[in-house]
């Protein structure tokens, strides 16, 4: 094959188109910083949504299987978190450990029988216990103050120092970001991670090289359990309210968007997709009445031509002789 | 010494007797092949050994062990370890992870191991490389390491999931239907292959519908009809069996 210019641009195009994304990702992260206000905010919130999504792409983008009620362990550790801070007047971490340690306990109890069988099983049950936590958040009042929600939780702090400002918010989060994607990536190259990526290939072969289906299932439910229970603990902690339409059925329909927009099954996937989906309210803000309809339109083209994700944007552009 | 013994294994679907009572010894080491014309009960015979299938009757017992009814998993763990009639490889993984996967039995470390990743986990995923590498540089797939698993040839991707079975080291190797869809010059390079995986010491039990391989192959031939055994012996007794010749022109059933 010569190497005629032509192929030189489309190469470079490709690649160009790949950096995109991460060029828009990483300039609102830091335009975010210098604006300041209500931009620092959609970052943060970005932020949370990416270890939500980092522990969703775990369990469906490595491992193959499909959960509608992570919003649930969202929500279970979310409400401890207010509640053991704001009338108990725990500090946040062990009020966290206690919520975490619900969300793993309930996903325990779902995931133990439903992981067993082939199929939608799963699937149906976490939709499930997803309505059925955001009843409780609702209809439990005593508690949890019902539509009314908590209010004036304590900011996040580490040893008496409390994170306050906006921009150290950001930046915590973006901490947390980076070691979970680090963790993640490690995730990925490991014996582990290898086994989830198998059973997600083939159950039965899997199977027949002495994996432990049902048990790495569980194992990898539970991982993104913890993940979500940990996005919603930070998200009561950095808004400082908590109602229970933030962990309602919407949460999930905006996760796996960014999954899907991402790039379901990378390892840039959770942070491009959070990032982006988290701008297009306010790109599409201008455009009122069609503002749906446009959204709408772009996640189709989006699906269509770029299946796997903003992460793999480089691939609209065909190599040659595969046009 | 009998490796894998089946006693009056039996397995019906319905009315029908897929595999009626077998009885069946495998000694170590060699290759041993299954033969039988279409619906003999040689893919279900494969199920029930591996545990994808739980039998109705008989004992299965593999090295000294009872397994009949285990999970697929625990037999694998136990050294007996099976590839697909349909190629069943994991297509979302590299080559070379697809060996590595194989070697899951042999290596140990969970969630913690890897992420964090001390220094005794990048040693054993070290060496998980170097052996899936050696399995790869076997069956000749080296220069394909880093390719997608779903690119390669057919006849290259069934020498790629025999590779990620012995990753397992297993003690003895189910081969089902290894050479079906393959061209008569990989058929004759499998068969190489089948006979440096004895050579290397694991016991290889295939079933096969290429006649030739099998007699080029096999040192004992088991030839199943109808759910039963009806004839076993090395391939020159097996060919000249009178029983055999009927089942396979479709004499006597009439």
């Amino acid at each position: 094959m010569t190497n005629s210019p032509a192929i030189i641009s489309r190469d470079r195009l490709r690649r160009g188109l790949a950096a995109l994304p991460w060029a828009v990702a990483c300039a609102m992260l830091a335009y975010a910083f210098i604006a300041g206000g209500y931009f620092v905010t959609i970052m943060s919130f970005a932020m949370i949504y990416v270890v939500f999504v980092i522990g969703l792409n775990v369990f469906m983008g490595l491992a193959g299987q499909v959960s509608f009620g992570h919003n649930a362990f969202a929500a279970l550790s979310g409400y401890t978190s207010a509640v053991l801070t704001t009338t108990y007047y725990w500090d946040p971490i062990p009020a966290f450990v206690v919520g975490l340690g619900l969300a793993l306990l309930v996903a325990l109890v779902v995931g133990w029988p439903t992981l067993r069988l082939k199929g939608h099983y799963l699937a149906m049950a976490t939709l499930a216990i997803g309505l059925i936590v955001y009843e409780i958040t609702i209809q439990w009042q005593s508690v949890t103050q019902g539509y009314m929600g908590i209010s004036g939780i304590s900011p996040l702090g580490i040893a008496g120092y409390e994170i306050v400002s906006e921009r150290e918010k950001l930046f915590a989060l973006m901490i947390i970001v980076g070691i979970l994607t680090l963790a993640a990536t490690r995730l990925r190259a490991s014996r582990f991670g290898r086994a989830l990526a198998a059973i997600a290939g083939s159950e039965d072969a899997a199977r027949a090289l002495g994996i432990d289906v049902a048990r790495y299932k569980l194992a990898a439910f539970l991982v993104s359990a913890a993940c979500a229970a940990l996005a919603g603990s930070l998200f009561v902690h950095v808004i400082e309210f908590v109602s229970p339409e933030v962990f309602g059925l919407n949460m999930v329909v905006l996760a796996f968007t960014m999954l899907y927009v991402g790039g379901i099954g990378t390892l840039g996937g959770p942070i491009l997709g959070a990032v982006i989906v988290s701008l297009l309210p306010e790109i599409f803000r201008s455009s009122k009445d069609y503002q749906d309809l446009l959204y709408g339109a772009g996640l189709i083209l989006l699906l269509i031509y770029a299946p796997k994700g903003l992460g793999a944007l480089g691939n609209i552009i065909p190599h040659r002789g595969k046009a | 010494m009998t490796l894998l013994s089946l006693q009056g294994v039996t397995r019906q679907f319905g009315g029908l007797v897929a595999v009626d009572a077998i009885d069946l010894d495998i000694a170590e080491g060699g290759v041993t092949a299954v033969i039988g014309p279409n619906g003999a009960g040689k893919t279900t015979l494969f199920n029930l050994i591996s545990g994808f299938q739980r039998p109705n009757a008989g004992r299965i017992v593999f090295a000294d062990e009872d397994i009949t009814g285990r999970p697929p998993e625990a037999i694998a763990a136990a050294g007996l370890v099976r590839t697909f009639q349909l190629v069943q490889l994991f297509q979302n993984l590299s080559v070379l992870e697809n060996i590595q996967v194989g070697c899951h039995l042999r290596t140990s470390g969970g969630f913690w191991s890897a992420v964090l990743r001390n220094r005794r986990t990048r040693r054993s995923e070290r060496e998980v490389e170097t052996r899936a590498r050696e399995l790869l540089g076997f069956v000749g797939l080296k220069a394909a390491a880093g390719a997608e698993a779903s690119a390669l040839a057919y006849g290259q991707q069934r020498l790629l999931e025999i590779a990620r079975a012995l990753a397992a080291q297993p003690k003895l190797l189910l081969l089902d239907e290894p050479a079906a869809g393959l061209s008569a010059d990989e058929s004759k390079r499998l068969s190489a292959a089948i006979r440096a995986i004895a050579q290397r010491g694991t016991t290889v039990l295939l079933i096969e519908h290429d006649m030739k391989l099998v007699m080029n192959t096999a040192d004992t031939i088991a030839v199943l009809d109808f759910g039963r055994k009806i004839a076993e012996g090395p391939p020159t007794t097996v060919r000249e069996n009178p029983a055999v010749i009927a089942a396979y022109l479709g004499v006597g059933h009439a």
